[in-house]
């Protein structure tokens, strides 16, 4: 039963993986692709490694790497870190006895029902400097306005509000099935034994959460890695809130030559990031129940 | 417990804030949608609000916006149908059965979500040219499954894991097959977790922009709603009113799907991932 699912990521995604890393050894780049509907050839040649040394180098020729790693580790923890907070405070306040739960619930949710490129339209309209309603608010209250989505780093700010707008429902539902699945009976237990609110959320919420948070943040720094759709569609090829994600995909389809092989090489980097952070993770996870 | 009336104030103050900011964008866009191009940038709430932007939306007048809520459609549902199957036989096969390389499966799919996506479209289109699937929708349906069968194999394989293999068993003394045994009892009792895995599938594919833009021909009529949205977004200006409107009439779908299946999510979810 399982060969279906298989075949077709194997097809689907071991193929173009082995493919896109064979790429990032060579120049491949839109004039030197085989091209069968044309009849073309492959004309590309091997390069060695030139492509990791052009990149990890830092040549901002190759999209300056460090410094949009760095961005690119502001901007996951950054947002993850919100979102986590944010999703646990919500999911805390929707855990208890209050009249309109389910109508606060399905309020808070909304974000994640939104196809995102939906949002990012509607954050642009927000957000634009001189008619979006939150800079005319902003004005209308005496506090300066900045030009949110231009050239500066308020642009980051902004596609990581919105980035958060967006993640922090998936989290609030997570933990909120995480903390319906703490027994209340613990919760008594603690209260007999005369433990305060904080200590109750110290020595119970948190360990009963353990797992479902365990698992919820590693996907969230996963995904907000990689997020590419916010940030392209909200700010485009924006050097200030150049990840290195977008970065790949800017290599690949704005660039005049479409630079197949440097977009690869930057996939492979961030796969590689990606696997160093998750053995980690694992690890201080294991150490920390052990 | 009881509450403080102060605590209380307090709470429903906190839930009320934190409502206003999730759902105030997706309000504005509402109000925006009624107002004519020229008035969506003022900062009143009704301002010369009509229903122009609809009728000129539908009416098809902005390009074939039937013609693309059609695609997404179909391109959205096929995907749906395909994920939930591929992950569900997988993940079932993955909770139950104990095969050579299962653990590698499990680890690949969490893999697959490290690698880029965008970064894979010129091999996949090569791929797809080899399969003869270049510009099909057909193609685009079997791109988003890659994306989407490793999350809901994970999700799903945790929430099998939670139905008693005593089930099975019984299943299997009665005369079911091991696919009878899924189709008849594990799928039945399973509802939630496929609700979720269903419902992340299609919002995958109805929302996804890169792969659309990249991979689908580019005759107007093939596109789907992601894609044929751009055409509001000129270079130099944004017909805000209509694109408003237009997003109002994608949002829709998708939330009205959303919201039978949203109490579902908390234990689909958390089952899910406390297991996975």
């Amino acid at each position: 039963m399982v060969l279906p699912v298989v075949l077709v990521v194997a097809v689907l995604v071991l193929f173009p993986l082995g493919q896109g890393v064979l790429f990032t050894f060579t120049d491949v780049d839109e004039g030197t692709i085989a091209n069968p509907v044309l009849g073309r050839p492959a004309t590309y040649e091997w390069v060695g490694l030139r492509n990791y040394a052009g990149i990890l180098s830092g040549d901002p020729g190759y999209g300056a790497f460090w410094g949009t790693l760095g961005r690119t580790m502001v901007w996951t923890f950054g947002c993850v870190l919100c979102h986590y907070a944010l999703g646990l405070g919500l999911a805390l306040l929707l855990n208890r006895q209050v009249r309109g739960r389910a109508v606060y619930r399905a309020l808070l949710i909304l974000p994640w029902a939104v196809p995102a490129f939906v949002s990012a339209f509607a954050w642009r309209h927000l957000l634009n400097a001189r008619y979006g309603i939150v800079n005319q608010v902003l004005r209308a209250l005496g506090l300066p306005d900045p030009v949110w989505l231009g050239q500066s780093d308020w642009a980051l700010v902004a596609v990581m509000v919105v980035n958060v707008w967006l993640g922090t429902p998936f989290m609030m539902v997570a933990l909120l099935g995480g903390l319906q699945s703490i027994p209340t009976t613990l919760y008594e237990a603690a209260e007999v034994d005369g433990a305060s609110p904080w200590q109750r959320f110290r020595h119970v919420t948190l360990p009963g959460l353990r797992a479902v948070s365990g698992t919820v943040v590693l996907l969230g720094v996963i995904w907000t890695f990689n997020m590419f759709a916010v940030v392209y569609l909200i700010t485009g090829a924006n050097p200030n809130t150049r990840l290195l994600v977008t970065y790949a995909f800017e290599r690949f389809f704005s660039a005049a030559s479409r630079d197949y092989a440097v977009a690869s090489t930057y996939g492979v980097l961030i796969l590689s990031v990606l696997l160093v952070f998750a053995a980690a993770y694992r690890r201080a996870l294991r150490e920390e129940a052990a | 417990m009881k509450r403080s009336p102060l605590a209380s104030v307090g709470l429903h103050a906190a839930l009320v804030c934190a409502s206003a900011v999730a759902v105030f964008p997706v309000f504005w866009v509402l109000v925006t949608s009624f107002k004519p191009d020229a008035r969506a940038v003022s900062s009143r709430l009704l301002d010369e609000s009509t229903v122009d932007n609809y009728v000129r939306v539908l009416s098809g007048e902005k390009g074939d916006f039937l013609a693309w809520t059609a695609n997404s459609v179909s391109i959205a549902l096929a995907t749906t149908v395909l994920a939930v199957f591929l992950s569900a036989t997988a993940a079932y096969a993955a909770s139950r059965f104990r095969f050579a390389g299962r653990r590698v499966l499990l680890r690949s799919f969490l893999l697959v979500q490290m690698f880029p996506f965008a970064v894979l479209i010129v091999p996949l289109y090569n791929v797809l040219l080899a399969l003869g699937l270049q510009g099909s929708s057909f193609g685009l349906v079997l791109v988003y499954c890659t994306t989407a069968v490793p999350f809901c194999t994970y999700m799903l394989k945790g929430y099998f894991d939670t139905v008693p293999a005593e089930i099975d068993e019984a299943g299997r003394v009665d005369g079911l097959s091991p696919f009878g045994v899924f189709w008849r009892l594990i799928v039945p009792l399973s509802r939630p977790g496929l609700a979720v895995t269903g419902f992340y599938a299609f919002l995958t594919a109805w929302g996804e922009v890169a792969f659309a833009s990249a991979l689908l021909s580019a005759s107007d009529e093939s596109k789907t709603l992601a894609v044929g949205l751009q055409v509001f977004v000129q270079q130099n200006r944004t017909e805000w009113g209509h694109l408003a409107a237009a997003s109002v009439l994608v949002a829709l779908p998708a939330v009205a799907l959303f919201y039978p299946v949203q109490r579902y999510l908390v234990t689909g979810l958390s089952s899910g991932a406390v297991k996975g």
